[in-house]
């Protein structure tokens, strides 16, 4: 299997290639993603030593996120699918984020911004990937679902900037949280593995950002 | 040659495909002014998020339209700016992402200069050199064209662009967005002469002496109509309209004394009039009634294509893109970008 993921749901944007259980990776820091993303596909490609049309399917990292950057993302990936006639495959980015850490349990929180957490809590399987238990969900640090059981390590950028609320809301229940991780593009392709040997890639124009906050706009006279 | 053209700058996604030889293609535009008309206006975020469901699927929908495969494309056009940058990002990342795996050049256009093109679309184009009367619901200005990429501002809005003073007045009188349209419709019941507004920054012309101002400004207009309006109180459907007449035609005038100095001024033999307010039928007949006095031809968009939309993109792409211009897959968008700062392909 070949596939090129990519994840643009926070600052930190990354690009990676698998092909087969070969994988490459480059990080584009900086909010930079739509100067750098394109130029890091064909950097990729061209160390893969492989063509778009060549591959079976383009994985991105739907969201949650930044909203602005999911949508590069998803447009990017719209655009190279539908031009190279291959299928897409999305990948929730807190599963990815989940998967950047070598934990068991994991309890993710991304930074939402206006007081918020998009967060949702992910258990390894036994083929070494995550799967989410529970909804993904937006809210603030003190109303962040409890996860059942003990040993949950925290992980995203909403441990990064409300550990000490997230700490006292999770209590004897964490493990430890782990500072400074982020959703990657390489967690994004192993995540979208199992769906692409299923079948269940889709087309180009599916490639969307799954944003969570909806209420983004308040109607006249309300 | 044959391109593709993307332009998703504000609240309207257009598509379509030009070709060199045989001209417009396809084009589409789906608009989003029924998911905004709740809210007053625009609203950012939700126009970035229709753009990326809808853009695609349009892009699609023109090359079914076109019969064109995607090996009869050749260059991919699409808004760079100025405009909302979320919206603006969505297409500029879908066409640099389709150029890219397409292996054909792209280019980001200037979202004025495809209006000022616009009227290129039409058969019997205008020949460079002219002036160019662009307004819209963002900008108001008038500009000389010496060349593609030759523009030089020679007035423009001090405050609010006519579109946007169609827009609040639409407001005023519980007409609904978009305010152009609403207020045209309005005034055709309207009777002439029971308001009249001021014609804001006209009479400075002959009295001082000086050189005719070539600025705008229509603020001022949308106050006087908000104190009338509050004066009267309660509206009825007459007086809605009469307001609306009063309001349309002091826009129109406002317009056409600005066309005439600058027609003066510059001793253009051609008017280009493009953007959203380009549309209204009573601009067009005065603009017309004016380029006959002075023997000046007046040229606009078909009605379709003075509104935003994919098509003057494409055009403006395909210029650019014929004379060598194209963007590296690095690609950025400019929510703010001076038409002025635009050259001519080297």
């Amino acid at each position: 299997m070949k596939l090129l993921a990519l994840d643009t749901s926070t600052d930190i944007c990354s690009v990676a290639l698998m092909i087969g259980s070969n994988m490459r990776e480059r990080d584009i820091s900086g909010m930079r993603h739509a100067e750098s993303i394109l130029p890091s596909v064909q950097a990729l490609l061209a160390e893969g030593g492989i063509t778009l049309g060549k591959l079976d399917a383009i994985a991105f990292g739907r969201g949650p996120g930044s909203f602005t950057s999911l949508r590069i993302g998803a447009a990017v990936v719209q655009g190279l699918a539908f031009g190279a006639d291959i299928p897409v495959l999305p990948v929730s980015s807190l599963a990815a984020l989940a998967q950047s850490t070598d934990a068991e349990r994991v309890l993710t929180a991304l930074d939402a911004r206006m007081g918020q957490v998009y967060t949702a809590s992910f258990l390894r399987g036994e083929d070494g990937l995550m799967r989410s238990i529970g909804a993904e969900t937006v809210c603030a640090p003190d109303d962040v679902p409890l996860p059942d059981g003990t040993d949950w390590t925290g992980a995203g950028s909403g441990w990064d900037k409300y550990s000490d609320l997230l700490c006292q809301r999770i209590g004897a229940r964490l493990k430890e949280w782990l500072p400074a991780l982020f959703p990657r593009a390489r967690g994004v392709a192993a995540l979208a593995m199992p769906g692409l040997a299923a079948g269940e890639a889709l087309a180009p124009e599916q490639a969307l950002p799954v944003y969570l906050r909806d209420d983004v706009a308040r109607k006249a006279g309300r | 040659m044959r391109v593709l053209g993307i332009e998703t700058s504000c609240d309207d996604t257009g598509v379509a495909i030009f070709d060199s030889e045989l001209g417009l293609l396809a084009h589409r535009l789906y608009s989003q002014t029924a998911l905004h008309a709740d809210y007053g206006g625009v609203v950012p975020e939700l126009a970035s998020r229709d753009h990326v469901r809808k853009a695609l699927p349009l892009l699609r929908t023109v090359m079914t339209d076109a019969g064109c495969a995607p090996a009869d494309i050749n260059g991919i056009a699409y808004t760079a700016g100025p405009g909302l940058a979320g919206a603006l990002l969505v297409g500029a990342a879908l066409g640099q992402s389709l150029a890219f795996a397409w292996g054909i050049p792209a280019v980001g256009i200037h979202h004025m200069e495809g209006h000022l093109l616009s009227p290129m679309l039409e058969p019997d184009p205008p020949p460079f050199p002219f002036l160019a009367l662009l307004v819209s619901g963002g900008h108001t200005l008038l500009a000389n064209v010496k060349g593609l990429g030759q523009y030089r501002i020679v007035g423009e809005s001090i405050d609010d662009a006519a579109g946007e003073a169609f827009d609040k007045t639409a407001k005023l009188l519980g007409l609904g967005y978009p305010g152009g349209p609403a207020i045209a419709t309005a005034a055709l019941k309207g009777s002439a002469g029971r308001f009249r507004f001021p014609r804001p920054m006209t009479d400075r012309h002959r009295t001082h002496g000086a050189a005719p101002g070539l600025d705008f400004s229509f603020s001022g207009l949308k106050t006087a109509v908000a104190t009338e309006v509050a004066r009267l109180g309660s509206l009825d459907s007459q007086t809605i309209a009469d307001v609306a007449l009063a309001f349309e035609q002091a826009v129109v005038d406002v317009l056409a004394i600005k066309c005439e100095w600058a027609i003066e001024a510059t001793g253009a033999e051609r008017l280009v009039v493009a953007g959203g307010v380009s549309a209204n039928q009573s601009l067009r007949a005065r603009l017309n009634e004016l380029g006959k006095r002075f023997r000046v031809r007046v040229y606009f968009p078909r009605p379709a294509f003075s509104t935003d939309n994919g098509a003057m993109i494409a055009y403006a792409g395909l210029l650019r893109l014929q004379a060598g211009v194209s963007e590296p897959a690095s690609f950025n968008v400019h929510a703010r970008w001076a038409i002025e700062d635009l050259t001519a392909p080297s």
